[in-house]
């Protein structure tokens, strides 16, 4: 397979419809007539018995069609994913505020509003715990413990030099994609339906509808075109509600639509999960970490969703890039009160990552040295062992973290940071390298596996059906490119469809940053397929020996590297004549990896991503806010396929990921209730809080590795080199004030800034 | 029945006054491509561009379709994307997608939006103004990078546009279709409202705070369109003072000469209110009498010792409009009508700070304006002060105005002030803050604004 270079900017068919308006999302669908729409009654207490719950006076509104119970549920009340731990409709008792208790079918929004307010219920308060450590010490846990142990780290303390220890508290993310959560639904012949989802999951909404109408999965058709974001909060949480429009249209028989208003999204679904960590860590006379010690305290919600399998890939990364031989890392999924959290771009390993850096970081500072010192001497090498049991290989580690160095020219840096922090008495930088390494693969084995099917039609065009869901990570122009490489034809040829259970079935969900990986994978094996039988039919027709290479380039025959002037589209047509078979389904299952609970041993990941950020802040220290001057990075994407799109990821990420460390502040009181509840209380980055300067050099690497076209998952990664935001902007603040008492609890918004410089 | 051009149709709809421009144009309209996400201004998912005459000029202006509403549409050009859509991409449409400034494309929309009202005014021409056309729009996905370069792209193009006939260059560019050759003289012709009182109806400024607080009332009752209203509208310096219609918006008055003038950093401290499709929309009044805790015009406003005159012809001063949370110095039936504020002298110096969790589109924890005058001694001739966050309502900090009049400014003053001044607020902890931070940031605006006067304030560094 030979990558043609031209491709590396290619930008598919969607864009130029996303800036038409033309690109079309779950609310756009032209509705049906007779279309019911669905508002959800939820629970405005975090934890309470429901003593009592009346909607006769809200079910005779005018226009108000049904008003659905738990009752009416004909299969299974269960929407739990990995844990049947979590009804679709409370039925006795609730857990959380947001939980959805009933669903109110209207002829139209606004009577469906006016019902909300007729339903009266009432309830019986239970104890509310909104902390993790509390639910912990309570013993509430949605999953059982898990510990990674390497070496010895409680003997190896003892002969260490240095040995510090702390705590670190990092708080949820809200995923905030642009589109909410939503789905619509029509019912079909033979008891079945038909759903239009916004999930990153067709095959986890197909799986849950089943279930909850008791039906088969093939009476369940889900459909996506694509989403307005996801990023991890779509992945479990978008089958909640497409199930619930399922079972509206699977009981009235008439077209449902439910589609969340922004501060219902923010009030119903889970976010990223905040973590409570304490940390123990020893280091050598010549900063060598010998031990780490770790006990994570996750705060799940009050439903497993994913957070069990977040919560692993904690511990896969909680020693980050550096080796360390010894470790005991432990990690507890805690039950609160809070709506079930979730998967978030990086699925629990920037939590996991940011305790190591703050440990990092107080050692350095305990000793008197610069961070970066101590991280440059553990950076992990070729044929080290991770806590998990991988041996490294092909590492970018070192590389990735000197490159970054050489392109921010750090001796000189640091001295002009010192200048400029010498001669400005308000303005304070602050800088801070950040490494990343990060496992590809879904941690749970099973998931690394994918379908798709190709079908090239008569006039030559293809249609590609893949189980991915495009969400703006560049995924379908990746299909369209592997595709057209495969069959050696023009990307205009090719169109990708919608992702849908019946063409393309038991999909993995769109995360892990594996999907053009799999997905392309599978890909590629259908087009091979579909060369086999093409190209033996070429061979037979234009009486050409076997062993003669056929493959086309631009659409045009090559035979033994010789043009032979015959277009794609005459023998296509030819073929089919002479009934060659022109559709393949590919199938693609990751080989090598593989991962025993049992021991916490294995090898999960089938490679890992590299690369280190440069961050340089710049603190107000009058009124306690700050700028992000620059970030420089180099980062490891093997050989990337798409530079564009890879860009688009790394810039994404990254400001994302400096988002959740800085102003992005999840605030619940202590009842559990959320106040940062709207767009106007919860603030992501603008176009004027980003870094002024990015600037992001690609570590191109020939190494072979696992990744389609050797174009390395992008996805998840950069998000991580958010975390050196937080650290560059501490420094800042300790520049200022050298005393200051701010602990390592992020985000570090404006507010914890000025405490930080005020505090003594 | 309201009356107005959408892209290139006449519409002539009953449709709820007070129901939204979005829910028209994506539910009635079937026009998709404007997207929701937010419903709160908050997002820019839903931007248009809206065509009205202002000085008997054409002007368009990009503002949040979820917050308009339809009354306000009355003889006005409404533009979705839709409506500048042509066979091949517009120049901001490929401008977005060479430089990947779109991913998901949920956002894209309000981005192409706001870029194609910064290509067709005449006073944006340059990077700097593309940026501040697009800080409205919130995009998860892209980081933004690629979207500062699609705006560098076109303030490049720009620099080609010519003053005069700029809508024959911008249509053979491409970056409009041609209808909007005839829209003009189409708008002339539909009547303008009339501006009866309704005592019943709901008084509406630019609806950016009912649409946010009470959008469902509004879209059920009578409702009475202000913003429009072009007595309302007019900017004046009448001798010692600037008399300012209740209606113009916190856009209008950034962007008259008159006012410009008087404030040379007026730029940097509205910079920091809202977002520019909110100031095309938010009135003044809207603010005052909102008497949000935090209203960044109400505090400027106060600190320029403003007064209102209502309708009955009642006058006060701004600061005396505040009696408690929400409750103002004003029956039902009072409208503001002008809002006056005497001319600052040029030794006078003006100050205006604002900190939130974004510095940018963001409700402040504490914001603060300061009018000072110092002779040269040192001595406060003139002080006032206000501050936002701090109190139940936006507060004149009248206390340490009257402690620091006639004082000379030193460490031990300005140390005792900060000391009335903590005595004179009370504020509470909520999403922005606790109350130990408001009060340190009070104070650190405070020296703020003598540090703007070049004051020097070390004294605070530990
Ligand atoms: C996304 C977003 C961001 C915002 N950011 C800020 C910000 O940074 N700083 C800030 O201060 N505010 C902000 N606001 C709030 C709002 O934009 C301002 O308060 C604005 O000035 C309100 O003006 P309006 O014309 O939209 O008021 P409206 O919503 O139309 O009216 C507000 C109130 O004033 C009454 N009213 C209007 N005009 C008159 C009149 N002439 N006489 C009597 N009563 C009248 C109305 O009846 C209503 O009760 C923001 C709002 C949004 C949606
Ligand atoms: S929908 Fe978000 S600003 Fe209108
Ligand atoms: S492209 Fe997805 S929100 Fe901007």
């Amino acid at each position: 397979m030979h990558t043609q270079s031209h491709h590396n900017i290619f930008i598919g068919p969607e864009y130029p419809n996303h800036v038409k308006g033309k690109s079309i999302y779950v609310d756009d669908m032209p509705v049906m007539e007779g279309t019911v729409h669905v508002k959800i009654f939820s629970a405005t207490i975090a934890h309470a018995k429901i003593k009592s719950i009346d909607f006769t006076e809200a079910e005779q509104t005018e226009g108000i069609i049904k008003i659905f119970s738990a009752k009416d549920i004909p299969g299974e009340n269960q929407i739990g994913g990995i844990i049947p731990d979590e009804p679709l409709l409370a039925d006795g008792e609730v857990h959380y505020c947001g939980q959805a208790i009933l669903l109110i079918a209207a002829e139209n929004e606004d009577a469906a509003e006016d019902a909300l307010h007729k339903i009266k219920i009432e309830y019986e308060p239970l104890e509310i715990i909104t902390n993790p450590r509390v639910a912990y010490a309570k013993g509430k846990l949605l999953s059982p413990t898990r510990k990674f142990v390497l070496g010895n780290s409680s003997e190896t303390f003892k002969n260490c030099k240095y040995v510090f220890e702390g705590t670190t508290e990092t708080n949820g993310q809200e995923h905030l994609y642009l589109e909410t959560q939503g789905a619509y639904a029509y019912a079909t012949e033979f008891n079945s339906v038909k759903i239009f989802s916004s999930t990153q999951g067709p095959t986890a909404v197909q799986r849950t509808v089943a279930r909850v109408l008791g039906v088969s999965m093939n009476n369940v058709e889900v459909d996506v075109t694509r989403l307005g974001g996801g990023f991890g909060g779509k992945e479990d949480q978008a089958s909640t509600y497409g199930t619930i429009a399922a079972l509206v249209t699977f009981i009235l028989k008439r077209p449902a639509k439910c589609v969340l208003h922004r501060m219902e999204d923010m009030r119903m679904t889970g976010k990223r999960n905040p973590y409570s960590s304490d940390y123990k860590i020893g280091l050598d006379d010549n900063l060598k970490i010998l031990a780490y010690e770790v006990t994570f305290y996750q705060n799940g919600g009050a439903a497993a969703d994913l957070s069990p399998s977040i919560l692993e890939r904690t511990l896969f990364h909680c020693t980050n890039s550096y080796f360390i031989p010894n470790v005991t890392a432990t990690a507890n999924s805690c039950k609160t009160n809070l709506p079930p959290n979730t998967a978030f771009r990086g699925f629990g390993g920037p939590q996991g990552m940011f305790v190591i850096e703050a440990a990092i970081d107080f050692a350095a500072k305990q000793i008197g040295v610069e961070p970066y010192i101590i991280q440059q001497k553990n950076l992990l090498q070729n044929k080290n062992e991770l806590p998990y049991g991988q041996i490294i290989e092909n590492c970018e580690a070192e590389k990735c973290y000197s490159n970054t160095m050489q392109k921010a020219n750090i001796s000189s840096l640091k001295n002009e940071i010192i200048n400029f922090n010498n001669t400005n008495k308000f303005k304070k930088k602050g800088f801070a390298l950040m490494p990343i390494c990060f496992g590809i693969s879904f941690t749970h084995t099973t998931l690394n596996q994918a379908r798709a099917l190709v079908h090239v039609y008569t006039d030559g065009s293809v249609g590609v059906s893949t189980g991915g869901v495009e969400m703006g990570q560049g995924l379908n122009p990746k299909m369209i490119q592997v595709a057209a490489n495969a069959l050696g034809i023009s990307t205009i040829k090719i169109k990708l469809e919608t992702t849908n259970t019946t063409r393309v079935a038991n999909t993995s969900p769109s995360a892990a940053s594996s999907t053009t990986d799999l997905n392309g994978h599978a890909v590629y094996d259908a087009c091979q397929q579909i060369n086999t039988s093409f190209h033996s039919f070429i061979k037979k027709d234009l009486q050409l020996n076997k062993e003669d290479v056929v493959e086309f380039r631009n659409e045009v025959l090559f035979v033994n590297n010789q043009s032979k002037n015959i277009s794609w589209n005459e023998l296509i047509a030819k073929a089919y004549l002479a009934r060659t078979n022109l559709s393949a389904k590919g199938f693609y299952a990751t080989p090598t990896i593989n991962f025993d609970k049992t021991k916490e041993k294995g090898h999960p990941f089938s490679y890992h991503v590299y690369g280190t950020a440069l961050t340089v802040a710049t603190v107000d220290c009058l009124r306690g806010t700050y700028e992000i001057d620059f970030v420089k990075a180099c980062h490891d994407v093997g050989t990337s396929m798409n530079e564009k799109i890879d860009i688009g990821q790394l810039e994404g990420g990254l400001v994302q990921g400096i988002g959740w460390m800085t102003m992005e502040e999840i605030v619940y009181n202590e009842q559990g209730k959320l106040l940062s509840n709207a767009l106007s209380t919860y603030k992501i980055p603008d176009i004027y809080s980003i870094p002024k300067e990015i600037d992001i050099e690609f570590l191109d690497t020939q190494n072979d590795n696992l990744a389609i076209l050797k174009s390395k998952a992008v996805g998840e990664p950069p998000l991580m080199y958010g975390i050196g935001a937080y650290f560059a902007i501490r420094n800042a603040v300790l520049a200022f004030n050298p005393k200051s008492t701010i602990t390592y609890n992020a985000p570090i918004t404006p507010e914890k800034v000025l405490m930080g410089l005020y505090n003594k | 029945m309201i009356e107005f051009i959408l892209n290139n149709q006449t519409i002539k709809t009953e449709q709820p006054a007070g129901s939204t421009v979005l829910d028209f144009i994506r539910y009635h309209k079937k026009l998709t491509g404007t997207k929701i996400g937010c419903r709160e201004g908050d997002c820019g998912a839903c931007t248009i561009l809206v065509g009205a005459f202002e000085n008997n000029k054409l002007v368009y202006r990009n503002i949040t379709s979820c917050l308009m509403p339809l009354i306000n549409a009355q003889a006005k050009h409404i533009v979705t994307v839709e409506g500048i859509n042509q066979t091949e991409l517009t120049p901001v449409q490929q401008a977005m997608v060479d430089s990947s400034g779109t991913q998901c494309g949920f956002c894209t929309i309000g981005f192409v939006m706001s870029l194609t009202g910064f290509v067709m005014n005449q006073t944006q021409t340059n990077f700097t103004d593309a940026i501040k056309s697009i800080d409205g729009n919130i995009c998860r996905c892209t980081g933004y990078k690629s979207i500062e370069k699609a705006a560098k792209i076109l303030s490049n193009q720009i620099e080609k546009r010519p003053t005069h006939n700029t809508l024959n260059w911008l249509i053979e560019n491409k970056y409009l279709p041609n209808y909007f050759l005839g829209i003009e003289e189409r708008l002339r012709k539909i009547l303008i409202q009339q501006f009866t009182e309704n005592k019943q109806a709901i008084k509406l400024g630019g609806a950016t705070d009912l649409n946010v607080q009470k959008h469902q009332l509004i879209k059920k009752s009578i409702v009475q369109n202000l913003y429009d209203d072009p007595s309302l509208k007019t900017i004046e310096k009448i001798n010692n003072e600037i008399v300012l219609g209740a209606s113009v918006t916190v856009a209008q008055f950034s962007e008259s000469n008159i006012i410009q003038n008087i404030f040379p950093n007026l730029n940097k401290h509205i910079k920091l209110v809202s977002s520019s499709p909110i100031r095309n929309m938010a009135t003044l009044a809207g603010n005052f009498v909102n008497a949000s805790p935090i209203g960044d015009m109400t505090a400027f406003f106060i600190a320029l010792d403003a007064s209102i005159i209502f309708n009955t012809n009642r006058k006060i001063k701004l600061k005396d409009f505040y009696k408690g949370y929400k409750q103002l110095d004003k029956t039902e039936d009072e409208i503001i009508e002008k809002i006056i504020f005497p001319i600052p002298s040029s030794t006078t110096f003006f100050n205006f700070e604002k900190v939130c969790k974004r510095t940018h589109l963001d409700i402040a924890s504490v914001n603060t304006a300061c009018l000072i005058n110092v002779d040269n001694n040192n001595i406060i001739q003139q002080i006032y002060l206000s501050a936002g966050g701090v109190a139940p309502y936006p507060k004149y900090l009248s206390n340490t105005c009257s402690f620091l009049l006639n004082k000379q400014i030193s460490e031990i003053v300005l140390q005792e002030a900060i000391t009335v001044m903590q005595q004179e607020v009370a504020p509470i902890t909520d999403a922005r803050g606790t109350t130990e931070y408001k009060r340190l940031l009070l104070r650190q605006l405070f020296l703020a604004h003598f540090k703007e006067l070049n004051v020097e304030i070390n004294f605070i560094i530990n």
